[in-house]
């Protein structure tokens, strides 16, 4: 497979229609690397449908995403470089720990899949439940797993949906740790959530949703609780 | 990519189905209840119609086979993981092609328990000629998986996929029942016909490659949306 990259992902003018229902409205913005962009809204807003859409499951009804140079037709070779964490967390729940990653790390290409999935336990502080069923995990700790899964090759774009949900303190001071980690290495990072607590300080751009429409933007945000009130509240 | 994509779905597959047992036992016991039910009503005094074993042993398949489809990808669906499938960089058609695999060995293991066992019940020389019994199953429990998994695969996020999935899947694959069963009883006459159990086989060869190559043709744009 040949190795791409991207250094930017612009959507432009993006909508996605469910029949008569439409889930993402004229939605226009660009994310650059070593940037961590939030999209911040209410259930139904459409930050699933837009993160869907860029994760290439999804084809837009109309306007376009392009990653660089390339378009979501480039298929694999695009896939290659985006990591994943949806709603549901895309792991077997009778597989153990260290297979769940290795399975999903061999299908990504990688060569020492099982030294990889370690390596990744230990980071997520799971190293000593690598070989238990997932089956029998914590939604936390199935969590950090989920995340492990999707950044087990080293994604340019890592697209999450709701990461913080079921972590405790220690767990959300580590992902925050994480995805600055990732935004020094260079990664795009767009997520999805609900906290404006721990986005407070993490996001250099957020996007507010409501209705499938982006009715605000904010560079360097700060007081996103009071702008999220004043946008989707009213 | 291809191959390796291919063996690290079915051995992922083998694995969860080793650890939960669900896809097998259910699959096994039903069929054997369903052939158990047929010896009942259809076997009198100990003999049974001529051809009966051959026609109850593909309606067996068809109908377990339909179980186990169903299963397999409920299964995926459960975490999502099949759309996790669709995000890694392999080719999508080894998504298809590993899936398929794993169902074909689950029938393939039902299948021999089953052939015995209607061979058994219906008094029905289906062992007399091991070769080509083992080429035509194989055919077309290939053929009838082919179509079923490219289905179940399409309709895993519908709401009423068990009423869908054999209402799309048995009219089309009535090539392959009829098929698999003239060659089975052509092989289970007392007077072997090998042209005539050729013929049925080679129908059936040219069923599954009708259908796996329009599987692996359509498997991706049909998985994208």
């Amino acid at each position: 497979m040949t190795s791409v990259d991207f250094d930017e992902v612009s959507v432009e003018d993006v909508s996605r229609h469910f029949g008569r229902r439409r889930a993402v409205s004229r939605v226009t913005f660009r994310a650059t690397r070593g940037m961590i962009l939030g999209l911040l809204g209410p259930n139904g807003a459409g930050k699933s449908t837009l993160l869907a859409m860029l994760a290439t499951v999804l084809r837009p009804s109309s306007g376009a995403i392009r990653y660089g140079t390339l378009n979501p037709s480039a298929g694999s070779v695009l896939r290659s470089r985006i990591g994943v964490l949806g709603h549901d967390l895309f792991l077997y729940p009778e597989l153990t720990a260290r297979e769940n990653l290795a399975f999903f790390a061999g299908l990504y290409g990688i060569a020492h899949s099982d030294t990889r999935a370690r390596a990744a336990l230990e980071r997520a502080g799971l190293g000593t439940r690598s070989d238990d069923p997932v089956a029998s995990f914590s939604r936390g700790m199935r969590q950090r797993v989920a995340l492990e899964r999707a950044l087990i090759h080293d994604p340019r774009l890592a697209l999450l949906d709701e990461p913080f949900t079921g972590l405790d303190d220690a767990s959300t001071a580590a992902l925050l740790d994480r995805l600055k980690a990732l935004r020094e290495s260079g990664a795009i990072v767009i997520l999805a959530t609900h906290d404006l607590d721990l986005a407070e300080g993490l996001l250099d751009q957020a996007l507010f949703l409501r209705d499938g429409r982006i009715v605000e933007t904010m560079s360097a945000p700060g007081a996103l609780r009071s702008t999220y009130r004043s946008v989707i509240g009213r | 990519m291809m191959l390796r994509a291919i063996w690290l779905i079915v051995r992922k597959d083998l694995t969860v189905e080793v650890r939960s047992r669900e896809l097998a036992y259910t699959t096994l016991f039903f069929a054997i209840s369903c052939v158990l039910v047929f010896a009942f009503s259809l076997v009198q005094e100990g003999r049974a119609a001529e051809g009966v074993g051959a026609g109850v042993l593909w309606m067996t398949i068809m109908f377990a086979g339909n179980l186990a489809l169903g299963r397999t990808f409920e299964r995926e669906r459960q975490s999502e993981t099949l759309r996790a499938l669709m995000l890694v960089p392999a080719p999508r058609p080894a998504v298809y092609l590993g899936k398929l695999a794993g169902i074909v060995l689950l029938l393939v293991l039902t299948e021999a328990i089953l052939v015995p066992l209607v061979a058994l019940l219906f008094q029905a020389e289906l062992l007399a000629h091991l070769f080509w019994l083992v080429s035509v199953v194989i055919a077309g429990t290939l053929g009838f998986a082919a179509v079923g998994t490219l289905f179940a695969a399409m309709l895993v996020r519908a709401r009423s996929r068990d009423v869908l999935l054999p209402v799309l899947l048995y009219p089309i694959t009535v090539p392959v029942i009829i098929a698999g069963v003239r060659g089975t009883m052509a092989i289970a006459q007392p007077e072997f016909e090998a042209d005539v159990v050729r013929f049925w086989l080679l129908l059936l060869v040219a069923f599954d490659v009708v259908f796996i190559t329009l599987a692996l043709w359509t498997f991706e744009p049909v998985m994208t949306d």
